[in-house]
């Protein structure tokens, strides 16, 4: 069959310029990425690697992902089944609602923690009452990455279940399967690959958040840096090695969410072909 | 579809009170706290802070920069999800995959590389440099930065709608004598050119907001590279909490708007698109 853009030359062409403008655009700055961490040899890198510092920093990255991830999790999954299984007045709303923290720049979300539990807050200042201090702490980190992540989980279960539709459920239903048995038996199968794309975006996320984690952490060393504001620190003070040797850290976790990513596509694709 | 017979499976106000509770708790009681923060300020302050002119030049900056990158994606994005859905070639899988690239790169990651590479003795930089083209430290970097970190919006939109269209179409046009271009113009482009609309009003916006990867390459020099991200991030600095918010209600305000117009532009295309069948 005789098909658009099929020429040889319009293809070679096309498929030359796509990896040129992608080399120079994504490739070349990956790279760059591990050039400068290693640039002054070994040695530096693998001290940098395992200063108290990063060490401190990786801990609480790991801490904040660790925490919010789960809590996402199930959240997403409770919206999920809500706007796909049922309808109620202001299901729209609530989905625009989720959508918030997509679109509002992380520092409007940093911002808004701080203003609810910073001192001057309503709520931080009753907190403050009984010595319990969020903001430019690591609790305070967590709200706020669990603010900025929340829309991965749902986004990916969405526009799937609804594709699904809820026949096989009604049935379970029909067939006198209890709420839990229907989720674990027949929703969960159905949707897990979504589900383990959705907790990977969140994790990355996770990991990576800098701008509303830097509006609320204090910068206080050895307990309010993550990993992105320990290389936000270590480049602001000329340390460029170390600014990236965190930062391949990062980059190095970015490639095994994509290898992750390309794993799971190949796979779904894979069962769709063979169903 | 019946309302009556989505009741028929359980659960419905477990997932409604636990949904309830976390929007509550995680979305709109943050938001009650602007409200009180701007409660604090009349009018005329509100008025003042929003256009204090160091602000409104960096509105202009942010805006110049976004709308050159989000431009750029469109085009960028256009040519990878037509290569990734119509050509097969060794290395597609990994060109696929680099695509997500910048989602799962932490932003201050990409800053501290765009910054390091495009400065004047950076790798990229120093060979701009003789040409009279310098990226870090103006606006340009801004939109390079921008453009990074907001690629994969028009490609993951783009992509599978010409992965869905069928091919008869274009075989019709080719066999009816119509050039390559002119057949994509008339043929493919129709179908497509909501989703490339979609993409590129994402990455317009997530540009708009985009802090991490911007601050590490824009010198921030006040009046000419600082973006408004920036800006509110220095009057929460400065304990100018107000002043902050009222920056941020107007950034709200134009992302929501931003976001509402994209959903009822592919609400709309989708209707269109399938309302025939329904």
């Amino acid at each position: 069959m005789k098909r658009i853009g099929d020429g040889a030359a319009t293809r070679l062409g096309l498929i030359a310029l796509a990896v040129i403008m992608t080399t120079l655009f994504l490739v070349i700055p990956l790279a760059g990425i591990f050039y400068q961490a290693f640039a002054e040899g070994l040695a530096p890198f693998w001290q940098n690697l395992t200063s108290n510092f990063t060490r401190e920093a990786i801990g609480l990255t790991l801490l904040i992902a660790l925490l919010t991830v789960p809590v996402n999790l199930i959240f997403g999954i409770f919206l999920a089944w809500l706007v796909t299984r049922f309808t109620f007045p202001g299901r729209r709303i609530l989905q625009t609602l989720i959508d918030i923290p997509f679109a509002v720049s992380p520092v409007v979300a940093g911002l808004l923690y701080l203003l609810l539990y910073g001192r001057t807050g309503w709520l931080g200042s009753i907190l403050s009452e009984h010595d319990v201090q969020l903001m430019f702490a690591w609790p305070g980190m967590v709200l706020v990455t669990i603010f900025v992540t929340c829309p991965f989980v749902a986004r990916e279960l969405i526009p799937l279940m609804q594709a699904q539709g809820s026949a096989e459920e009604e049935a379970g239903v029909t067939l006198g399967a209890s709420g839990w048995t229907l989720f674990r038996r027949i929703t969960l199968p159905n949707i897990r690959w979504a589900l383990v794309y959705g907790v990977i975006l969140t994790n990355a996320r996770a990991i990576g958040e800098f701008g509303a984690v830097s509006v609320i952490s204090g910068s206080i060393r050895g307990e309010t840096i993550n990993l992105p504001l320990q290389v936000e620190l270590l480049y602001q003070d000329y340390n460029t090695v170390g600014a990236f040797t965190s930062a391949a850290l990062l980059a190095a976790l970015a490639i095994v969410t994509l290898m992750i990513k390309a794993l799971l596509e190949w796979h779904t694709h894979r069962r769709e072909e063979t169903a | 579809m019946s309302t009556r017979s989505a009741r028929v499976l359980p659960g419905f106000s477990l997932s409604l009170g636990v949904t309830l509770l976390f929007v509550s708790l995680i979305l709109l009681l943050p938001m009650t706290s602007l409200i009180g923060q701007l409660s604090t300020l009349s009018w005329s302050q509100y008025w003042a802070a929003i256009t204090d002119p160091r602000l409104i030049a960096s509105y202009k900056v942010t805006l110049l920069a976004a709308l050159a990158a989000s431009l750029f994606n469109a085009l960028f994005g256009l040519l990878m999800a037509w290569v990734l859905a119509r050509y097969t070639f060794p290395g597609k899988r990994i060109l696929d995959a680099l695509m997500d690239l910048p989602f799962a790169l932490p932003t201050a990651v990409a800053g501290i590389t765009l910054a390091t590479l495009y400065s004047r003795n950076g790798a990229v930089g120093s060979l701009l440099d003789p040409l009279g083209i310098e990226i870090a430290y103006t606006w340009l970097g801004i939109a390079l930065a921008m453009a990074f970190t907001s690629v994969p919006f028009v490609v993951r939109t783009v992509q599978p709608v010409l992965e869905d269209l069928p091919g008869h179409a274009d075989e019709a046009a080719l066999t009816l004598g119509a050039s390559n271009l002119y057949a994509f113009r008339r043929v493919i482009l129709p179908h497509i050119w909501p989703a490339i609309v979609t993409g590129t009003g994402l990455s317009f916006a997530r540009s708009l907001g985009e802090f991490g990867a911007v601050i590490f390459i824009a010198g921030n020099m006040p009046y000419r590279t600082e973006v408004v991200s920036l800006m509110m991030a220095t009057r929460l600095e400065e304990y100018d909490y107000a002043g902050a918010a009222a920056i941020a209600s107007l950034v709200m305000l134009v992302s929501l708007l931003l976001l509402l117009a994209i959903n009822l532009w592919q609400g709309r295309f989708y209707r269109r698109l399938h309302g025939g069948r329904h």
